[in-house]
């Protein structure tokens, strides 16, 4: 590649559907990836059909729909720019480099940092992660995810010794007798899974759903708990003293395949209903009949999403409800067992395969020798020439320009100005740096406040491979090639590392294989990536692009070209050390910020239906609808003298937003929503706090103390 | 020994103000759900020693859980607490303090050893008491209290082969009782002094609720009987009250609980019904502290584990430092029966003077009875007995001190938070407003649906393949296909 040109992007996909103007892919937003169709109109024109994919069966929700709006809309960027200004591409990488090489000198490796995305394909991701340890060889990468996916993945590790979202496959879920669902809202973030909800309430199941707002999800429940936000802990330490008091528990289960019950048993004890009804505000009877309706199932699952985790305590309130589901004896049981509903497009892939502070490829650990040799060796470098474990990403974003802290950034995939918790700071941050780079596909709120932005292709340009909340690897294929004057990200990397002279030595390693090198070829990082991944615990040896469009997707573990994937987990045992899963015992604690004279109500912070995370891409179409709001309850409007419609400022001790007031019934009294999609005076993130979970760094996204007041016009 | 002054001058600095320079060394004295709280939260602090010292000989158990225990719910390992580990946490157990010597600063065991302390913790709770009624001076087998794990241990084994029993005392531990026992066959019958049940948190009205609940579980209550005289033989206990007698085969004794206050009256401290604290859960003796049961802050002598714990959290923070300032600040308890088929919950007082609402549910007949005391829009009281799916929020109002609802009813009946709307497929399509939303995953409304039509769909596919409709979470299919079932017969909406 010549260092003017614009980096060689060619789409290698062979389209499968026939057409050259066709291809059946998935869709770019949430890690339900439903199956979709895109043609290519004769005018050029994009349009979507649902495919008939064995996770979608044929739906779609309007984020799916509307997708290809944004391929060729008006605010597509098509030219680098530096401070603002159209730049070659020649320009911005001799910006760039020059940058990283002035910061490394004066500050030191770390001083350069990568945040990544968990929208990334796992190419990307896994690319990215040798970018940071081979090409800038800084210990600070780390990425969105963390915002999403950490806990449930801090414990799901700690418990299984392993963390797939789903350890089966969703089809399982409309099987379920009882189906407990903790923090999702589904109906409105994934619309599509929700059809797995309706078949299994039309069979007669029983589902429950916790959250302190009657969501969509929860008013078509059997059965809603709608806690004190904060309190999620509580109810699941209450739901396994009610177990173990009624003598529910799966003795054998516990005595032949965990570790670690006794203590749990004993921590639970100090939970009787009483007490958790005064925590939680659960009525006792309605924590009895919860868990009875598990206890009393056949197939009985148990989810939980963002609503339980991004809290301060996020791990240990998931662990309090794997607990719960060991107790039972589910995990590994025929249509039973418990889950995490993955968020991002690639918030599974994407948490695998290194854009973690302290992650190797195939989920193995930065601090392990014989991780770090493996990853060595496949890349080609000296294993003590890789750096140790970074910062988490909220220290990371928060260290930004501080002494000590890094001086330069490269963003992909993600809009923490607007993401970030305790936002207002966050973005104070991101100024403070000497150099703020962002590849982005248009100008996204970091995007605008950077030194250079690279513009880059959309997931209908390029190819690659994503791993949906079921551990199920999928193709991304390309429709069409990106407009010109854009890049890839692969690109993007492989142009930098190869200027930087950084890009493994390519030395001949055990094996005999050559390695080192970045590609911008998504198929070329694909086939490294399953030599990188290869014997860790998600391990993509055997996953062949080929095996994937034959086999509807491959599920990881797949160890070996001529194995079968591995769709449900656990059935012989849990990959840790004596093949038990372990329990750990956890207590409640409060939420970091208790509400007060001052702030007197609780903020928690969600998604809307028509939106996606930062709202980067979907307040761009126009079909969407939307715009920030604040909901209330009437009773709490009534005292404060705001009507529906009324604008609101919301104030915590970290920021304000202002907004719409949105009065519903649907909500606690004591309780505040507020949507995190939107940015300005519209951003929730400008409230929350930056409380962090000790184990998995999770920002405590759902809750904070706040007042709220009517603006006066 | 000299109990005078000497622990009352400078020595006795309180231990927040103490120069860290040895190992700070707490004994607590009892290892029940106060003494074992204390010790789970002085476990993680450095710095400081803890012995706790146990007369049962056997861990601490969750006391709260002993009726669940007598209903055959629990078994006695399931109520086991965490023990009080730690670094520098040791626990003995079926040890008895003997003395405490305020001067030298140590305690001393039955065995003679004896033991120095910086700081003395008491949490030595409380003793059933045994009514002062001819016949009960001598324990019988037949005759229970209700207090430990031993009492109810005591109560099984005359449970066993048993077919009636009689528990006197209606307050809230005699019915637990009486719940458990009738749960497990027996034919029960609670005797209560007073003219109605649990008379210090509940009012007639819910008295009388009660006692139809627990007739339907098989448990007879007589109110307002005193008992004269009890008699037991190897054949049954015969209870003699004013008017008549009663023959069961074992008596469950109910009837209040006194702190254990021995050690601290013979260690000179002040005792008035408890060991008196202030808001640091000092007593007259800065280097000693009481907590639990056998505490009494004002006029309140311990009773609940809430506030036990409550004080146990506060003293640690005091002793580590984590807070040297903290103090206590009683909050008023809930009180939640806890047996199979009773739902109740009470708190608070439920005397409303002229400037409280007094608002009330009651329908006897399915067991349900409501009544709240407001003031200032917050609870000042509250009983709530039978189906009350308000009950979380009412506890939950009374306890954060939390403005009501402005309609009353919304707390007395029924979910006042949930307000769902109708669903859409409910509503008959021609009636259905056109800005209705019929998909909510693709936004479409009636209105986009019938344009759809009329713009030249003729079937169900046309009109999804078009509007998307029902292709999200698929909920609205029927009410979709409803509408293009409306719009195929009905000759108003066709293309003119």
């Amino acid at each position: 590649m010549t260092p003017s040109a614009p980096p060689d992007t060619r789409a290698t996909a062979l389209p499968l559907l026939g057409s050259p103007r066709e291809v059946a892919t998935h869709c770019p937003y949430c890690a339900l990836q439903c199956g979709m169709t895109l043609r290519e109109t004769p005018e050029g024109r994009v349009e979507v059909a649902a495919r008939d994919f064995p996770t979608n069966r044929g739906g779609l929700c309007q984020k799916g729909w509307t997708s290809a709006e944004l391929l060729d809309h008006p605010e597509r960027l098509t030219t680098p720019l530096i401070k603002g200004q159209p730049a070659t591409w020649d320009e911005a990488y001799d910006y760039i480099v020059d940058g990283i090489r002035r910061v490394q000198e004066t500050h030191g490796r770390d001083a350069v940092a990568v945040f990544g995305g968990g929208g990334l394909t796992n190419e990307k991701a896994y690319a990215l992660g040798k970018f940071a340890r081979v090409a800038l060889r800084t210990a600070n990468i780390d990425y969105n995810g963390r915002f999403c996916m950490s806990s449930a993945a801090a414990a799901g590790n700690r418990a299984f010794g392993i963390d797939r979202g789903l350890p089966f496959p969703m089809a399982d879920i409309a099987e379920a007798d009882t189906l407990l669902l903790i923090g999702a809202n589904v109906a409105e973030t994934m619309p599509p899974f929700a059809r797995y909800l309706t078949g299994q309430r039309q069979r007669g199941g029983t589902q429950i759903v916790v959250d302190p707002r009657a969501t969509p999800t929860a008013r078509a429940a059997t059965l809603h708990l709608q806690p004190t936000p904060g309190t999620d802990l509580a109810l699941a330490l209450g739901l396994l003293h009610i177990v173990v008091a009624e003598g529910l528990t799966d003795q054998a289960y516990l005595a032949e395949r965990t570790t670690g019950w006794d203590a749990v048993r004993k921590t639970v004890a100090a939970y009787w209903p009483a007490r958790v009804e005064l925590l939680t505000g659960v009525p006792v009877a309605d924590l009895e009949a919860t868990a009875r309706a598990l206890a009393s199932a056949d197939r009985a699952i148990i989810l939980t999403a963002r609503g339980a985790e991004q809290h301060a305590k996020g791990v240990d309130t998931v662990t309090a409800f794997i607990n719960l589901a060991l107790a039972l004896g589910l995990p590994g049981r025929p249509g039973s067992g418990y889950g995490c509903l993955t968020g991002q497009g690639n918030g599974q892939g994407g948490r695998e395969h290194g854009q973690k502070a302290d992650q190797l490829p195939g989920y193995r650990k930065i601090d392990d020798p014989a991780a770090r040799a493996h990853v060595a060796g496949v890349w080609g470098v000296d294993p003590d020439s890789l750096p140790g474990p970074g910062l988490s990403a909220y220290e990371l974003l928060d260290a930004l320009g501080q002494p000590g802290g890094p001086k330069a950034m490269l963003v992909f995939g993600s809009n923490p100005v607007v993401s970030a918790p305790r936002a207002a700071r966050i973005t104070e941050r991101l100024r403070s740096l000497d150099l703020l780079i962002v590849c982005d596909f248009v100008l996204s709120e970091t995007a605008a406040i950077a030194d250079v932005v690279l513009p880059v292709a959309q997931w209908a340009e390029e190819d690659g491979t994503m791993t949906n909340l079921e551990g199920r690897v999928l193709r991304r294929r390309a429709l069409r090639k990106p407009p010109p004057g854009t890049g890839t990200d692969l690109a993007v990397m492989a142009e930098l590392a190869s200027r930087l002279g950084r890009t493994g030595d390519g030395r001949s390693v055990a094996g005999g294989e050559q390695s080192g090198g970045f590609s911008a070829e998504p198929r070329a990082v694909f086939e490294e990536l399953r030599r990188a991944t290869a014997g860790g615990v998600a391990d993509y040896a055997g996953v062949t692009w080929e095996r994937v469009d034959a086999e509807n997707g491959v599920f990881w573990p797949c160890p070996a070209a001529d194995r079968a994937g591995t769709p449900r987990l656990f059935e012989e045992g849990f990959p840790t050390p004596d093949g038990r899963a372990r329990l750990t015992a956890v207590e409640h604690r409060p939420v970091a910020e208790e509400i007060d004279a001052e702030y007197p109500l609780y903020l928690t912070t969600g998604r809307v239906l028509a939106q996606y995370q930062s709202g980067a891409q979907t307040r761009r179409i126009a079909a969407l609808p939307g715009g920030p709001f604040v909901e209330l309850h009437p009773d709490l409007a009534e005292r404060l003298d705001i009507d529906d419609g009324d604008t609101v400022r919301v104030v915590s001790r970290r920021g304000e937003m202002i907004a719409p007031a949105r009065l519903v019934t649907t909500i606690r009294p004591d309780t505040l929503f507020a949507p995190f999609h939107y940015s300005g005076m519209g951003r929730a993130n400008s409230l929350t706090g930056d409380a962090l979970d000790p184990i998995s760094r999770m920002p405590e996204f759902k809750v904070c103390a706040v007042r709220i007041e009517p603006v006066t016009p | 020994m000299n109990h005078g002054n000497t622990a009352r001058h400078g020595s006795a600095l309180p231990p927040a103000e103490r120069p860290r320079t040895s190992p700070h060394h707490v004994i607590v004295i009892g290892y029940g759900m106060a003494g074992a709280r204390l010790a789970t939260e002085l476990s993680a602090a450095s710095g400081i020693e803890v012995t706790v010292l146990g007369a049962e000989p056997h861990r601490a158990y969750n006391r709260i859980l002993l009726s669940s225990v007598l209903a055959g719910k629990h078994g006695e390992t399931d109520i086991t607490l965490t023990e009080a580990a730690g670094h520098g946490v040791k626990t003995r157990t079926g040890v008895t303090v003997t003395g405490v010597d305020r001067a030298a600063r140590t305690v001393t065991l039955d065995g003679g050893e004896q033991l120095n302390y910086d700081h003395l913790v008491l949490a030595t709770g409380s003793q059933a008491i045994v009514p002062p009624i001819p016949g009960l001076e001598q324990p019988h087998p037949r005759v229970a209290t209700f207090r430990t794990l031993a009492d109810c241990r005591r109560i099984l084994d005359a449970a066993q082969g048993a077919r009636t029993a009689l528990v006197l005392g209606g307050g809230l531990l005699g019915l637990e009782a009486a719940r458990g026992l009738a749960g497990r066959g027996l034919a029960v019958e609670v005797v209560h002094g007073v003219g109605h049940l649990m008379e210090r948190q509940l009012d007639p009205g819910a008295s009388a609720v009660l006692v139809r609940t627990l007739a339907g579980h098989g448990v007879a209550v007589h109110l307002a009987s005193s008992a004269t005289g009890v008699s037991a033989d190897d054949n049954g206990v015969t209870l003699r009250l004013n008017d008549r007698n009663l023959r069961a085969d074992l008596l469950v004794l109910a009837c209040g609980v006194r702190a254990e206050t021995g050690l601290a009256r013979a260690a000179g401290l002040r005792v008035e019904r408890g060991i008196v604290i202030d808001r640091h859960l000092a007593t007259s003796d800065r280097r000693i502290s009481a907590i639990g049961d056998c505490a009494q802050f004002g006029e309140v002598v311990g009773g609940l584990v809430a506030p036990a714990w409550e004080q146990a959290k506060v003293l640690a923070a005091r002793l580590t430092g984590a807070d040297p300032d903290a103090v206590y600040v009683p909050s008023s308890p809930v009180t939640r029966l806890k047996a199979s088929g009773i739902d109740l919950a009470a708190m608070g007082s439920l005397q409303p003077d002229a400037a409280c609402e007094d608002v009330s549910f009651a329908d006897p007949a399915r067991g349900t009875y409501a009544r709240l005391v407001i003031r200032d829009d917050r609870l000042t009281g509250a009983v709530m007995l039978g189906d009350n799916p308000s009950v979380g929020q009412v506890i939950q109002l009374f306890d954060r001190k939390g403005v009501v609802p402005r309609d009353r009813r919304a707390l007395l009946l029924g979910r006042s938070l949930g307000g769902a709307e109708a669903p859409v497929a409910t509503t008959t399509p021609a009636l259905m407003p056109d800005n209705a939303t019929v998909c909510q995953c693709n936004t479409v409304t009636k209105g986009a649906l019938v344009r759809c039509w009329r713009s030249g769909a003729r079937s169900l596919d046309d009109v999804v393949a078009k509007t998307r409709a029902t292709t999200g979470c698929g909920s609205c299919k029927d009410a979709v296909d409803g509408i293009v079932g409306w719009l195929s017969t009905s000759d108003s909406v066709g293309v003119s």
